[in-house]
């Protein structure tokens, strides 16, 4: 299998002014991380927030260039910091946000959401041509062409998040960053774009980084799980192997508390609570 | 025994489009020392019904019902003046954004001293000595320098806990929770619920716990009701519901849980209405 993405101890730092009066420091928020995805797999990664993972996200969409370490997009080193990515990198990597509310413009109609990338990176294409892809792309993530020239306000917030991955895919990315694509939305409105999401990958043979906090979520859609906590990577496995062994405190930690939805698990739940009003 | 009864309670908001029905007709009663979860998705009206019983919503909502009453006090007759006797001290709130609930010119310890003078009488030493109690009780760390803290100096976690304690500051009877743990990580989601339900055990007070997440249901709940576009679907004890779901609403619900995937799609609410029509 083709190696799409490659990261050697990644590393990012902050420096923060320590105001008037204290000294500057720097925070290591992600220190050291190494990982590799293979085409048309999802990498899941997981922690809490200010783990780090939406810094480790940032850095792999090409957003942000990481303090050290290599990154690798194909076989081809990428450093941001050096040279700025061209229309063809760009094209490769896109990204899909947490927020669909925030991430879409009230004042700009879809049609120039999912036109926009085009434009910038592709400016051969003509206005007609861009307007029939943007459509087909539409028909693609379950809305329709009439949908073109209507503003994010008239959409709900899983039609948006459809909108946003619409505009992700408009380039035709190898590679796509989903920061929390689902935790903004309804449980049934998750399941469908999950489903979306795995009908895309099939289609497209898209590679996903998928950045999560829902353990549940995590399980249904990963091949592979990196748990992040306070910037490092603590375990890291095939779904299989996380799920059925966790080896890291952390990662038992994060187990233990995810809510379980298992009847046994609520019939034990509930005798207790009885047991214990019985006892008083 | 019932605390709080609801019978047919409909609200309804003025919008420039119309009036707009955001809960129909729904009926809702809990018992002394009694968990209900009201579950739903957005829009399901499961926090404007008990905002209503709070008396919290804007002028623009109509609010009717055959009966809506506290421990056989009728709250659709009581004056704001009445209502504020009961409002904060025996019903009391708690909201699913902690930062966004506490003041941000304020230190928390400030905050919570204003509800229990206010609310309790209590002298500003007083005031004091039982805040600490408070903190200490809802498990901050370090909580006489807590006291002291802006809410921006606090973790979500640690804003929740003390929203927690400023809401049983008055050993309230009946606690609303609207989506206590929404904005909060898996593992301080756990302490949060943890924390809930041991204060539930120790006051025996009643709690309602508004929430779309079923694995907080399946957690906390004694008794479940389910509602969908302003109705109710669907009312259980907390094992029946997961173990045998009769409306067709309930089963999407869990199926679409990801964790209870079976093949290689999530079921979506629409085959499960689907095959509810048929």
């Amino acid at each position: 299998m083709t190696v799409v993405l490659e990261g050697r101890n990644i590393t990012q730092d902050y420096h923060v002014s320590g105001g008037l009066f204290g000294g500057a420091k720097t925070v290591r928020a992600v220190k050291g991380i190494n990982f590799s995805v293979e085409k048309g797999k999802t990498l899941a990664i997981v922690g809490e927030s200010g783990s780090g993972k939406s810094t480790l996200a940032r850095i792999i969409a090409l957003i942000d260039a990481p303090s050290g370490g290599d990154l690798l997009i194909g076989s081809e080193k990428v450093d941001i910091s050096q040279k700025r990515p061209g229309p063809e990198m760009r094209s490769r990597v896109q990204m899909v946000f947490q927020n669909p509310y925030g991430s879409l413009n009230p004042r700009q109609k879809i049609g120039s959401v999912l036109t926009e990338p085009l434009l910038i990176n592709k400016p051969e294409i003509s206005a007609e041509e861009r307007r029939s892809l943007a459509e087909a792309m539409l028909v693609k993530v379950g809305l329709g062409p009439e949908h073109y020239n209507r503003y994010p306000h008239m959409f709900s917030g899983g039609q948006r998040q459809r909108i946003a991955i619409a505009r992700a895919l408009m380039l035709n990315p190898s590679l796509l960053v989903l920061d929390e694509p689902v935790s903004a939305l309804d449980l049934s409105v998750q399941a469908q774009v999950l489903n979306l999401l795995a009908d895309l990958q099939e289609e497209f043979g898209l590679t996903y980084v998928f950045v999560s906090h829902d353990l549940s979520v995590v399980r249904y859609i990963a091949d592979d799980v990196m748990v992040i906590s306070q910037g490092e990577a603590v375990e890291q496995g095939t779904r299989e192997a996380v799920f059925a062994n966790p080896t890291h405190p952390y990662t038992r930690q994060l187990f233990a508390a995810t809510p379980v939805t298992d009847v046994e698990a609520i019939r034990a739940r509930v005798a207790k609570r009885q047991a214990a009003r019985a006892a008083v | 025994m019932a605390i709080l009864k609801i019978r047919n309670l409909t609200v309804r908001f003025a919008t420039s489009t119309g009036s707009f029905t955001a809960v129909d007709g729904i009926d809702t009663e809990v018992d002394r020392g009694e968990v209900l979860a009201i579950v739903g998705e957005s829009g399901s009206g499961k926090s404007v019904s008990m905002l209503a019983v709070m008396g919290l919503l804007p002028d623009t909502a109509t609010i009717t019902a055959d009966e809506m009453s506290y421990d056989g006090h009728d709250l659709l007759k009581m004056t704001k003046a009445e209502r504020r006797q009961l409002i904060g001290r025996e019903i009391t709130m708690i909201f699913q954004e902690p930062i966004a609930s506490l003041n941000p010119s304020f230190t928390v310890g400030f905050q919570i001293e204003e509800v229990l003078r206010l609310n309790l009488g209590l002298s500003r030493r007083d005031a004091r000595a039982r805040a600490l109690e408070l903190f200490k009780q809802v498990g901050i760390p370090s909580p006489e320098e807590k006291l002291g803290a802006y809410p921006h100096q606090m973790s979500g976690g640690q804003c929740q806990r003390v929203m927690i304690a400023m809401a049983i500051a008055s050993k309230p009877r009946l606690l609303i929770a609207d989506e206590p743990t929404t904005a909060l990580d898996v593992t301080i989601q756990k302490q949060i619920l943890d924390l809930l339900m041991s204060l539930q055990e120790e006051y025996g007070m009643a709690l309602i716990m508004i929430t779309h997440d079923m694995g907080v249901v399946a957690e906390t709940a004694d008794r479940v009701v389910v509602q969908y576009k302003g109705r109710k679907m669907e009312e259980a004890d907390v094992l029946s519901l997961f173990e045998a779901p009769q409306h067709p609403y309930t089963r999407a619900l869990l199926a679409a849980l990801p964790e209870n995937a079976t093949g290689d799609r999530l079921p979506t609410v629409s085959d499960f209405f689907a095959e509810g029509a048929q």
